[in-house]
């Protein structure tokens, strides 16, 4: 049972400090960190405060994934969540009180609920693949944030809203805490309740969870609403960083991202047994590969050519026809098809 | 046509050995088709009859043994290879493409073909004629998906003798047919037996076994029991020899089965008439409180069809059921677990164990379930029910912390008992619990379930193995064909009596 | 002896003709409401727009997304065999902008333009290989698919390009007219992708392997079909696809531009749903993507005539697809229900 876990995380661990590492050599400044003002600062200290949003989608991600579901519009709900905070802070007779940013949130982060709980009704009730569920809205969001904004890139100059992003708290970036919370609540919820458990059998062996007596319908409802809400703080997040609501540019592509994390850090994208912990590995991996290969000098815009590479080579390395590659293994294969294909089924089922 | 020995086989199975990680599939069996025959493959449960034709259509490799096809040593690496030797294979799942017209079906990868590309006035007249050589006129333009499974299944067939097949296996084929659609599929295969195919013919009704096929090969265990020529076997013989005896370490319980139990008061459980278009025939079917049901039959005589419905897993069409006396509606698991009825399914890979949870998990995934995913039981409350029924029901190894898809079968089965003990159940329905188990496992079972009896669970369980239905049971619900054929109190009977109960009652033609 | 007999006979009454057409062709039924919505949607256009249906607006209805049917086209075979393709509007700007760099560099069209379609067809490789052989899912082998055409469309160039070749604007600028109707050489190649893959889909193996694939992946491949050429091969033309797409929308534009194409996978996968196929896989016809894209660019055309903004585009379209995917999953339930 150790030795399971040790070889979850083991590898995504290494991987991430072999990153550090390389980054460490080349510019020795990289692990430095300053303390300015009772404030951390550092190149560090900005992969925890960048990876917020990522660190929030894939969060959602991973628990939607576990359910052998996926959410391709967290985007949307980002570009959506942006648009409606920024568009009342926009429109509010007062954009730099506390108060108007606390409204704007609080609608901003109840509409992503309800936008979550749509994909939820979608996938568990209709009983719509999960893909082409999200699907719908991952094209209709961006419409619906860009006729929020008026088609405009909105921008607010307001103080309070931007601490979101940019303030710190305790010394560290406010960002970063909102994202360890998310991270310390979701684990807890998970782990303490019996949800994780109830959700990776529901992933693993929907048949044998249904016949134990699992609901597997509110299971899966909930990991879609958790996941708009996660999307949503992840859109205030990010609009508060660029001070607009970008319709367009918010999330753009995060989804994939917030994928690669997950199968980074080790949940199999079939579904079933899952990790947290992987994740914010995985996370933490894809922000600094992002943060080297900006540093490198390569412009961001081309860093997805270094993203395909390694997605392809991990689904290369996870995938069964590696291993098959043992001659015994070959066998086996044979074997396990034919016990996997339907013809055995229709023999059992009889 | 009586089998003609003097005729040599066109496919011959020399002492043919299959291992599986922890269980010999078949040990030194040997296998025989010869041209213009119907023989039939014969075998309960883990027989290893699947695993025979498997290895016959190339989808297992063998690990001893040879096959010759026409008096050529072959070997099968792959399902293709064993295609173009000309054995060709109607599975019951029909295995051909439901999007595709019929005709393209019977023709795909040999259309005919002209300067345009594929011409299909020819590929359906030629599809056409080779549907009318076996009797059968359809529309070969219409979608395949539009026509039942009877007809799809011919379609198969006619596409075999388009690939000019010498051997035709027709695995299950009647499982889905009705009287009149098994006729028609009888006469197409004594029509193919004329023209001199061998045709190796899978089924566990016993009449339509006896009435098509010419010779009879039974397993059992994965050993060959012996090959005979149907004229010359009776159907209770043959139903002695596919399920046999078995040795008499567990009659120690055989006092279970003399309880007498008090049948005035309310039953546990009442099923009045329940059946599913299809499936099942209406069933009538009672539980008492500290009662032992035991449902025997053959395979595919609606055993777990009958007890899916009573539990949920599937939903009836007709008929009631009723719980200590009050109308139950019983249409989902959640339901059935809500009247405090457990079930344990035939198929505990894919149906009952949650391989990657580990077997602390899924020990109390039952109790869980019933709990809710927030009220999460309490670490210690956990530990001491998985560690109590581990120790009651002897797993091993003793490790709750191990994942329950590295244990071995009888100890998974455990396991999942384990599960449904915990949710304290009034009536506990178990599908083929000792199925695939070695003996000492199975005795635990047994045991446990004698003594949970014995404390006033009702318990209905299915077993193929006669011997454990008859030492465990009071009562002996006997199904055939998918409908009810008996109801018998097991101290009037021996195992002698119930086999030829099974082999003659309810059948149309008397043997 | 006649057992059954379901041919269909002369002398037959309406009813038992369109029940012999609903069993021959069901699966044209989804399509056969695309149509209608399309003729739909423009009627309603005309009666609102009197000009809408002028021969001048209908053909640059066609010129305007003649890149989206070529994208929807190959899309359409890589649906049917069960898979999908997400990094179709990356490798449509990959290749654009590789295309104008090229030429900005002074090698001739001739050569650029197959140059083009490998680079296309590459990509498409890739993804098919991982597929196949490596056993990943379509969604995420065309995801990384997607990043690597993305990325390298910045690395030939972070900024547009312009083309000057005359033999690529030729293709958009020349024009054959009949009365108000008039074509342009990149319409004439979309109608040509659309007319090979429909001829390819119902008269070679290899489209009726696509089907067949579809339909039952492990029939297919019992019944001796070689699957793994084929699943690959789908893949590759999406790819060369791409790449055909990105030559007509640099054509268009008269530019290559990097980020060009971002969502225009999601239309794409819309305009081949709307058209009649089905995400499952087993049926979908070419020519019902055909119409799906004119449906699309129909409501693009509408929403700019009503002045209207673009934003109610995407909603329109997601609310489109939303209602063909319930419609879709009702009548799979209900012949689920209905069967064996």
């Amino acid at each position: 049972m150790r030795r399971v876990i040790r070889h979850r995380l083991f590898w995504p661990i290494v991987a991430l400090l072999v990153l550090i590492a390389i980054n460490t050599i080349a510019r020795p400044q990289f692990i430095g960190i300053t303390v300015r003002d009772g404030q951390l600062y550092g190149a560090l200290i900005d992969i925890l405060r960048n990876s917020a949003p990522l660190m929030l989608v894939a969060l959602g991600m991973t628990i939607v994934i576990a359910t052998r579901g996926i959410d391709l519009s967290v985007g949307a709900v980002m570009a959506v969540s942006g648009a409606v905070a920024l568009t009342i802070i926009d429109a509010s007779s007062d954009p730099t009180g506390v108060g108007t940013v606390a409204v704007a949130v609080l609608a901003a982060l109840g509409v992503s609920l309800a936008l979550g709980m749509w994909n939820g009704l979608l996938v568990s009730v209709v009983g719509i693949q999960p893909i082409i569920a999200t699907l719908v809205l991952m094209l209709a969001g961006r419409g619906v944030a860009l006729l929020i904004t008026d088609g405009f890139i909105t921008t607010v100059n307001s103080p309070p809203y931007s601490f979101i992003a940019t303030g710190y708290l305790i010394g560290l970036p406010v960002a970063f805490l909102i994202s360890l919370t998310a991270i310390i609540v979701i684990a807890l919820f998970e782990r303490r309740t019996a949800l994780g458990v109830l959700t990776e059998a529901v992933g693993i062996n929907p048949e044998a969870s249904r016949l134990a007596g699992v609901r597997a319908r509110g299971i899966v409802f909930t990991a879609y609403a958790v996941t708009g809400l996660l999307a949503g703080i992840a859109g205030i997040i990010y609009s508060a960083n660029i001070r607009a609501a970008d319709a367009n540019a918010t999330g753009l592509f995060i989804e994939l991202y917030a994928i690669l994390a997950v199968v980074l850090g080790g949940t199999s994208l079939m579904g079933g047994k899952f990790t947290i912990a992987g994740t914010v590995v995985g996370v933490l991996t894809i922000q600094t590969l992002e943060s080297t290969i900006l540093f490198l000098g390569v412009p961001s815009a081309q860093s997805p050519v270094f993203f395909a590479i390694v997605v392809i080579v991990v689904v290369i390395v996870q995938s069964p026809r590696l291993h098959a590659w043992a001659r015994s293994a070959v066998r086996a294969r044979a074997r396990g098809a034919a016990s996997d294909s339907s013809i055995d089924k229709a023999k059992v089922a009889s | 046509m009586p089998a003609d020995v003097e005729v040599p086989p066109v496919v011959e199975m020399t002492g043919i050995t299959i291992r599986f990680p922890g269980v010999l599939a078949l040990d030194g069996v040997d296998f025989a088709l010869r041209p213009g025959e119907v023989h039939s493959l014969m075998g309960e449960n883990g027989a290893g009859k699947s695993t025979l034709i498997k290895a016959l259509t190339g989808v297992y490799p063998i690990d001893a043994g040879e096959i010759t096809v026409a008096g050529r040593r072959s070997v099968f690496a792959t399902t293709a290879d064993a295609q173009r030797a000309g054995i060709s294979t109607v599975y019951q799942e029909v295995n051909l493409c439901p999007n595709l017209s019929v005709g393209e079906n019977i023709m795909l990868g040999h259309e005919p073909r002209s300067a345009g590309g594929i011409d299909w006035k020819a590929t359906h007249s030629e599809a056409a004629a080779h549907l009318e050589s076996l009797g059968l006129q359809l529309d070969t333009r219409s979608q395949l998906s539009t026509h039942s499974i009877a007809i799809q299944q011919l379609v198969a067939i006619s596409r075999a003798i388009v690939l000019d097949a010498k051997v035709l296996v027709l695995d299950e084929p009647t499982s889905s047919l009705d009287r009149g659609e098994v006729e028609r599929l009888f006469a197409v295969i004594r029509d193919l037996r004329g023209k001199g195919v061998a045709i190796l013919f899978v089924s566990h009704f016993l009449d339509q076994v006896f009435e098509i096929s010419d010779r009879i090969t039974v397993l059992r265990n994965g050993r060959l029991v012996g090959e005979y020529a149907a004229s010359e076997l009776t159907r209770a013989q043959l139903v002695s020899k596919m399920i046999g005896r078995e040795l008499d370490e567990l009659a120690a319980l055989s006092s279970v089965a003399d309880r007498t139990i008090d049948r005035t008061r309310t039953p546990v459980l009442r099923a009045t008439g329940v059946g599913r278009r299809g499936t099942l025939e209406p069933v009538d079917i009672d539980a008492y409180e500290g009662e032992v049901v035991g449902i025997a039959g053959l395979l595919g005589s609606g055993r777990t069809e009958l007890v899916r419905l009573l539990y949920g897993a599937d939903r009836a069409d007709t008929g009631a059921i009723q719980v200590n006396g009050k109308p139950a509606r019983i249409h989902t698991p959640r339901h059935a677990i809500d009247h405090r009825i457990a079930f344990s399914s035939e198929d505990r890979r894919a149906e009952g164990i949650i391989p990657d949870l580990t077997v602390a998990e899924n020990i109390v995934l039952g109790v869980q379930a019933k709990r809710g995913a927030v009220r999460r039981l309490r670490k210690g409350e956990a530990d001491a029910i998985v560690a109590e029924l581990i120790q009651a029901l002897g797993v091993r190894p003793a490790d709750p912390t191990m994942l329950a898809g590295n244990l071995s079968g009888g100890n998974q089965q455990k396991v999942l008992l384990a599960r449904w003990l915990a949710t304290a159940p009034e009536l506990l329905v178990l599908d083929e619990p000792t199925r695939g188990i070695d003996v000492g496992a199975k005795a635990d079972i047994q045991r446990k379930v004698a003594e949970l009896s014995d404390k006033g669970l009702s318990v209905i369980f299915i077993s193929s193995e006669l011997e454990e239905v008859l030492r465990l049971a009071q009562r002996v619900v006997v199904m055939r064909d998918r409908r009810k054929i008996g109801d018998l109190d097991s101290s009037e009977i021996d195992l002698d009596g119930l086999i030829d109960f099974i082999a003659h009652n309810g059948s149309e033609t008397a043997a | 002896m006649t057992a059954i007999d379901t041919r269909p006979k002369p002398a037959e009454t309406f009813a038992s003709r369109y029940s012999t057409f609903l069993r021959r062709h069901a699966s044209l039924m989804p399509t056969l409401s695309a149509v209608v919505i399309l003729i739909a949607l423009l009627i309603g256009a005309r009666v609102r727009f009197a000009n809408f249906l002028s021969p001048g607006n209908l053909s640059a209805l066609l010129l305007d997304n003649a890149y989206l049917i070529v994208l929807a086209v190959g899309l359409t075979l890589v649906i049917i065999t069960g898979g999908i393709d997400l990094s179709v509007g990356s490798v449509m700007a990959f290749t654009g902008i590789l295309c104008a760099s090229l030429l900005a560099q002074g090698l001739p069209a001739f050569l650029v333009v197959p140059i083009m379609l490998a680079g296309g067809a590459l990509i498409g490789l890739l993804i098919g290989v991982l597929v196949q052989y490596f056993n990943v899912q379509p969604f995420i082998a065309s995801l990384a698919g997607l990043f690597l055409a993305r990325g390298l469309a910045f690395v030939v160039s972070l900024s547009s390009i312009r083309v000057e070749d005359p033999a690529i604007l030729w293709l958009q600028r020349t024009r054959w007219s009949v009365g108000g109707w008039y074509i342009t050489p990149t319409g004439i190649i979309a109608l040509l992708v659309v007319a090979i893959a429909f001829f390819v889909m119902h008269w070679t193996r290899f489209g009726r392997t696509v089907y067949a694939i579809g339909g039952s992946e492990q029939s297919a491949r019992l019944m001796g079909l070689d699957v793994a050429r084929t699943k690959i091969l789908v893949y590759v033309i999406s790819g060369v696809c791409g790449g055909l797409a990105g030559l007509l929308l640099t054509a268009y534009s008269g530019a290559g531009y990097p980020r060009n194409g971002i969502g225009t996978e999601l239309d794409a996968i819309a305009a081949v749903v709307i058209g009649g196929t089905l995400l499952t896989g087993g049926t979908g016809y070419v020519l019902g993507s055909l119409i799906g894209v004119l449906v699309y660019g129909t409501i693009k055309k509408l929403i700019s005539f009503m002045g209207a903004e673009q934003s109610w585009m995407q909603i329109i379209i997601g609310a489109l697809l939303l209602v063909f995917i319930v419609v879709q999953r009702l009548i799979v339930a209900r012949s689920q229900r209905r069967g064996r």
